[in-house]
């Protein structure tokens, strides 16, 4: 019931990669100080794959996560997802691009807390421009796959933590995205309301999602496909599990 | 989403109740501004047009006088005269004249009625005088018309506080009253109005009779002057040129000698006025202008604050692919509801206030306050300026705002 629409993990680009980073570098400003965060990451990832960041803090799993979420741009380096080179976007089409190609999942949920699990839900799918009908009936969907469709009318401080990172990730599946960017998802969750979001996040997995998270958590990192290990800016070891 | 829009600014809303309290009193305060010093500029406006219109709309009065150039042999510091039919004369030679008539008066006429007596201003004219000047009778009443005229009817018409003197309360219509001893019967009283420029008295305390009759009973030929009313004002000038020429070929006088006949153009202080109250009235709303930028000022303000607790927000948008449009869109669509609301209560107080007005009396003085349809629409623009300037930039912060940067708040 997690299946793709096309199956095999969205469209991928030129040689079969979903996304293709080269020589990434992001350097940050601050002051007199220029901090490099990046160091020239090289990582292709395919359509279905499972993988784990992980690293210690300061080591630029966030950064990354971010670039990759075209949240923000490299200072250097190019990003080619579905073959198309996202590091010169202007921000309106990386808006679009995050709607239409990205779900985000949080470690804090960041579900707004004056609308229902619903509106929130509902929300990546009014900045697309979806029609009404076609919201409700997907909206109704992704509650039913996250199975929370008795929690919909809730506001999400009505909700436990385990409930609100499924709303979160209903609302992340809401534009059929080719990738999910999970960073630290079960870090403000206790271990058994962790274990099923890990447990959800297989479940997509064999459904054909593409998932990325970032994780501290051994148990967790072991349960994916592929663990990429980043320090200093750098990817360390990328290896198959 | 509507309805998410609504809740979000109710929630904003209580948030920043006395800050919101401020800036709603900012806005309708501006509003009330406009709103009023317009509708204030307008009812005086039209009252002093009004007061003008009392003599008669589009009224042009000529008294003949003497030549100051020769012409042709002929001294200069003759007196030129007219007469009664040179009006037809010029009714036929000057068809921009839509109403014309000779005016012959004194002031030396005893009126008596019982023991009341008065020495008023009386007036000899032709019929088409009172619609012209604007002699309007009362219901029970009639101006002059062509039968007293041919027939030197001592009949006359008054004005409402010359029968007033004479009657007292009572009605006058169809009582006789004596021009020194020479018994008239009043046929008309004139209905109250305003006037603010005459040249031989008023006309509420005039007396008014035929030309004819005035003729025969002072044993006068020549009027003191002669009253005539072009409808169309863009050719009043033209009419007044075609005067002199008409005239001055009859009695032979240099046409481009104006002193020959002193006119009064009446219309050209319109054009003084109209230029007038545009001033007047860009200067008021100007000033209530700035009173509601005073507002706005305070708009913006409290959406920059909202602006700034609310960059997680905007930042988990932007995450989940809002478009700066749609930033944009959210802040000013509230900026505009505040400042909306704002106005919309301060139209509603304008109106009171102008309804409350004419209890005060004043109404004679600076007139009665128009709300009119170009008011509201001068201040609605003014308003929705406001609103968009104010909620423009605190919007386009927020959506330049780093995502990145707004997520970690």
């Amino acid at each position: 019931m997690f299946a793709r629409k096309n199956g095999n993990g969205g469209a991928a680009g030129t040689n079969g990669f979903l996304i293709e980073l080269a020589g990434i570098r992001k350097v940050y400003r601050t002051g007199a100080l220029d901090v490099e965060a990046l160091r020239g990451i090289d990582l292709a990832v395919r359509g279905n794959e499972f993988i784990a960041v992980v690293g210690p803090s300061g080591s630029g799993k966030s950064t990354l996560m971010n670039i990759l979420g075209c949240l923000d741009t490299p200072t250097e380096g190019s990003y080619l997802l579905r073959g198309e080179e996202v590091a010169r976007f202007s921000p309106d089409r990386l808006a679009e691009t995050r709607n239409r190609h990205v779900g985000f999942v949080f470690q804090n949920f960041n579900l707004l807390p004056q609308i229902t699990a619903y509106e929130n839900v509902e929300m990546p799918l009014l900045f697309r421009g979806t029609g009404a009908r076609e919201r409700r009936e997907r909206v109704e969907r992704l509650f039913e796959q996250v199975a929370l469709l008795d929690r919909m009318k809730h506001r999400p401080t009505e909700l436990s933590g385990g409930q609100m990172q499924r709303v979160a990730i209903a609302r992340a599946l809401a534009c059929d995205p080719d990738i999910i960017l999970a960073d630290e998802p079960t870090g403000n969750l206790d271990s058994g309301s962790g274990r099923d979001i890990v447990h959800l996040f297989e479940e997509l997995w064999t459904g054909g999602r593409t998932i990325l998270l970032i994780t501290h958590d051994e148990s967790i990192a072991k349960r994916t496909r592929r663990i990429v290990q980043l320090q200093d800016g750098k990817v360390v070891s990328d290896e198959m599990t | 989403m509507r309805a998410a829009f609504f809740r979000q600014f109710l929630r904003d809303v209580r948030a920043q109740k006395l800050r919101l309290a401020l800036t709603l009193f900012g806005i309708i305060w501006g509003t009330v501004s406009v709103a009023l010093l317009l509708a204030f500029g307008e009812g005086l406006r039209a009252n002093v047009l009004k007061e003008i219109r009392g003599l008669g709309e589009n009224i042009v009065i000529g008294w003949p006088m003497r030549t100051s150039k020769p012409w042709q042999g002929l001294p200069r510091g003759r007196q030129i005269r007219v007469t009664e039919e040179d009006m037809d004369l010029l009714a036929a030679e000057i068809p921009e004249i839509s109403s014309i008539s000779a005016e012959f008066s004194t002031g030396s006429v005893r009126f008596r009625s019982g023991r009341n007596v008065v020495v008023p201003q009386l007036a000899g004219v032709q019929p088409a005088f009172g619609e012209m000047r604007n002699l309007i009778p009362e219901a029970d009443g009639r101006f002059m018309n062509d039968l007293d005229a041919q027939r030197r009817r001592r009949c006359i018409f008054l004005g409402d506080e010359l029968k007033t003197d004479l009657f007292g309360a009572e009605s006058a219509v169809g009582r006789y009253l004596y021009l020194n001893n020479v018994p008239f019967l009043v046929v008309g009283v004139m209905k109250p109005k305003s006037q603010d420029s005459s040249y031989s008295g008023r006309d509420n305390e005039k007396g008014v009779i035929a030309s004819r009759t005035f003729r025969a009973i002072f044993g006068r030929e020549y009027p003191n002057n002669f009253v005539f009313q072009v409808a169309d004002r863009s050719k009043v000038e033209r009419a007044r040129n075609r005067v002199y020429e008409v005239l001055s070929r009859k009695y032979k006088f240099d046409p481009t000698d104006r002193e020959a006949i002193m006119i009064w153009d009446t219309t050209e202080f319109y054009g003084f006025l109209d230029t007038f109250f545009l001033v007047f009235n860009v200067f008021l709303g100007v000033v209530g202008a700035l009173t509601l930028v005073v507002g706005g000022i305070g708009v913006s303000n409290i959406m920059n604050v909202v602006v700034e607790e609310r960059t997680k927000e905007i930042g988990i948008k932007m995450a989940l692919g809002a478009k700066g449009r749609a930033v944009i869109a959210q802040f000013l669509g509230e900026t505009l509801l505040i400042t909306f609301l704002g106005g919309l209560a301060g139209f509603a107080i304008s109106r009171g206030i102008i309804a409350l007005v004419p209890a005060f009396g004043l109404a004679e003085h600076i007139g009665t306050p128009i709300l009119s349809a170009r008011t509201a629409a001068i201040t609605a623009s003014v308003l929705g300026l406001v609103g968009l300037l104010a909620g423009y930039f605190p919007a386009r912060a927020a959506s330049r705002l780093n995502p990145v940067e707004a997520l970690r708040m």
